[in-house]
């Protein structure tokens, strides 16, 4: 292993689809943080970022929740790392502007400053890369939206994923195009999202890869429940996870 | 026409996805454009600079709009253009009515003008026998079929070639049933050369109206526009206010972006600047031009801090080229002359959220919109504050309507979600008796519409909060 990492202490802000349906997904990001030498803490009271209400026309629930996460976060001062573009960019980007006007305006800006993307974070942060031990294989990878236009933490996800020796990474045709995930977007208008996952899993078939990986657990639901309903062989895990089965192995 | 009080939003987005024809046509006509974009733009530092130049024209011209629409007409008027302020639509019809009846006049050739849709001015037209032609060669076949543009740019995308030649040998007397591009457009040319040659006035819209000089400013492809706008005797231009630019020096980078963003070109193959009647001596052009500046709720907008934003658009269609939603579904299927993102932002301010609030949830507010505005409009926060007013949040309620989405069932939802988001202890409990139930968990409400295209998501045996404790990492 090669990493320029210095020692201390990160916060770890799990995601709540990590938590009730990838948990595998958190415990390997945490882990690979331990392995690049760093102290990492993971607060009890944390919960949802609050993006569904934010999303759905209720800022003032959001804004709730949001407090919740702050306040949670509040015993540490170090970086926040979070497993997903999407919360990232919620915590990251959008809650100052939830905020805009409120008495605890700067108390949020400060918190939001402390917010990294977890690939962003290891990637072009620490500088880290990885010895890859595990056997050969082809996967797709899938960027979130959010981790595309928001944090813009696809590069350095996939430039830690080329870094791995014996992994072979397949473009698929329309990356830029969302999966029709959008939290409740997808409940909402099912319609369309329907019609727009069956095109992202079609375009993730036609590499021909045999697991397609992202950094964001909702795109994973999404994608990998629409997947198995149409009887596709591949399979979906998040990249923390595979990364971490990759230099553990 | 477009106001119908009884629009189903998903009823309509249904039928849409229901023809694999469209979807398909939609699909690769809009890839084509995304392609062209891409290709027209190679240098992201550069592009970047323009929008923000394109973003801070706009900006400044609507900071300053209702002094600058005083110096349009003021220069205006001294070139011998004839102004005419219309607050809504229907006054703009009845003043272009007017018009016409002054000079007698019962065949009207239009070149493309989204504003006309908007007020509906050829059936309103048509209901006082004046006929009104569209000579676009796109709003011509639509309008052959009797139907509304389907994209802002490209208003017959939703057609193939096949359709085409089946509407022109429908509705064009005397035409054959034939699929040769080049035998279709000479059909068009010939019922439209006669219709040029023989209408009493031409109607057509406006891209820039510069200020300084007066000048009203067109961009087109196939000439059509300056045969409306210079060879029938009368020339009406309809414009939203909100195309008023201060100066000539902001035209350059404003027209590189909007004909990059809509086509892809580096420019259109015309581009008229218009800046009176024809003068004694010249040989051609109109001999009356008339302005008229249309209202039609853009004050309303002006005068939000937030969503005046949206009068920046220049209407290019590139959020609509680029968004998942509207590829998949084409601009009838939002019942509303604007389609795709900038239209889910406009339509519900213009004819109110409980009309058509529902086309701001027409996004994953994935930000494809956002990521090609050329005049960088935070579409994805405007369709964020559209819900918001929906649910009559009372920090933001401006827009006519509001709070007109809102459900007991919906905010209840979000309270309980809120609270069981506040105590994560009781949610850790909960979520652990539904994990209980595994694979039972009954597809009904939200998740039915998840499963039917879906597997049933599955809840972990153990959360990621029990594995940290368990692993012994850190916490508090």
């Amino acid at each position: 292993m090669h990493k320029t990492a210095s020692p201390g202490t990160v916060s770890f802000f799990g995601t709540c689809l990590a938590d009730a349906a990838f948990p595998g997904a958190g415990m390997a990001a945490i882990r690979i943080l331990e392995h690049l030498g760093l102290d990492v803490v993971y607060p009890l009271e944390q919960g949802c970022c609050g993006q569904p209400a934010y999303n759905s026309g209720f800022p003032g629930e959001a804004r709730k929740v949001a407090l919740r996460q702050i306040e949670a976060f509040a015993g540490q001062s170090g970086p926040i790392v979070v497993p997903s573009g999407s919360c990232a960019g919620m915590l990251k980007l959008h809650y100052p502007k939830l905020f805009e006007g409120h008495p605890r305006y700067f108390e949020v800006l400060a918190f939001s400053g402390r917010v990294f993307e977890f690939f962003d974070f290891i990637g072009r942060e620490l500088g880290a890369c990885f010895e890859d031990r595990g056997p050969s294989v082809t996967v797709a990878w899938h960027s979130s939206c959010h981790a595309m236009r928001e944090t813009g933490s696809t590069q350095a996800a996939k430039a830690i994923l080329r870094g791995l020796a014996n992994v072979e990474l397949k473009e698929i045709t329309r990356e830029y195009e969302c999966c029709g995930f959008g939290g409740t977007f997808s409940v909402k208008r099912p319609e369309v999202s329907a019609a727009m996952v069956r095109d992202k899993v079609a375009d993730i078939a036609a590499t021909g890869a045999s697991m397609v990986l992202s950094a964001d657990c909702g795109c994973l639901l999404n994608i990998t429940g629409a997947a198995a309903k149409m009887g596709q062989s591949f399979t979906g895990m998040h990249l923390a996870e595979f990364l971490w089965g990759r230099i553990h192995a | 026409m477009h106001n119908d009080p009884h629009f189903d939003f998903t009823a309509s987005l249904e039928k849409a996805l229901a023809d694999p024809q469209l979807g398909e046509n939609f699909k690769n006509a809009m890839t084509g454009l995304r392609g062209k974009r891409l290709a027209i733009f190679p240098d992201a530092d550069e592009l970047a600079k323009l929008r923000a130049t394109g973003k801070a024209v706009k900006a400044r011209a609507l900071s300053k709009l209702p002094e600058l629409l005083v110096r349009l007409e003021a220069n205006c008027v001294k070139n011998g253009i004839r102004v005419h302020w219309a607050q809504t639509g229907e006054e703009a019809n009845a003043m272009i009515l007017d018009i016409l009846r002054a000079h007698g006049a019962t065949r009207l050739v239009k070149g493309k003008s989204m504003a006309s849709e908007e007020t509906g001015l050829n059936h309103y037209l048509e209901k006082h026998d004046v006929e009104a032609l569209e000579t676009d060669l796109g709003e011509f076949i639509i309008q052959l079929d009797g139907e509304t543009p389907s994209h802002i740019i490209v208003p017959a995308v939703h057609k193939n070639k096949k359709q085409v030649a089946e509407t022109f040998h429908r509705h064009l007397p005397g035409a054959p049933y034939t699929e040769d591009v080049q035998e279709l457009n000479a059909m068009a040319r010939k019922t439209l050369r006669e219709k040029f040659r023989t209408a009493h006035a031409g109607l057509s819209g406006v891209n820039f109206a510069v200020a300084e000089t007066g000048t009203l400013v067109l961009v087109e492809n196939e000439g059509n526009g300056r045969m409306c706008t210079h060879v029938p005797p009368v020339h009406i231009a309809l414009m939203g206010i909100d195309k008023v630019v201060e100066n000539l020096s902001d035209l350059p980078p404003l027209l590189r972006l909007l004909t990059g963003s809509a086509t892809g070109q580096l420019m259109t193959t015309y581009l008229n600047c218009i800046t009176s009647p024809r003068r004694e001596g010249e040989k051609d052009g109109p001999k009356e031009v008339h302005l008229v500046l249309l209202d039609n709720g853009r004050t309303r907008l002006f005068a939000d801090p937030q969503l005046s934003a949206g009068l920046r658009c220049i209407r290019c269609g590139a959020c609509m080229n680029n968004c998942p939603v509207y590829v998949r579904v084409g601009g009838h299927a939002y019942g509303s002359v604007y389609p795709g993102p900038i239209g889910s932002v406009l339509t519900p301010q213009f004819e109110g959220i409980d009309a058509k609030g529902d086309l701001a949830g027409a996004s994953s507010l994935c930000g494809a919109c956002e990521e090609v505005c050329p005049v960088l409009i935070p579409l994805a926060e405007h369709l964020r504050r559209i819900r918001a007013e929906g649910q009559g949040c009372p920090d933001t309620c401006h827009v006519r309507g509001c709070g007109s989405k809102r459900t007991l069932a919906e905010t209840l939802a979000w309270k309980a979600w809120a609270f069981l988001e506040s105590n994560p202890w009781l949610r850790e409990r909960l979520l652990r008796l539904a994990g209980l139930l595994g694979d039972r968990i009954p597809a009904v409400g939200p998740l039915k519409a998840w499963t039917s295209a879906r597997t049933t998501p599955k809840l972990a045996p153990k959360s990621l909060r029990q594995l940290v404790r368990e692993e012994g990492i850190r916490h508090e």
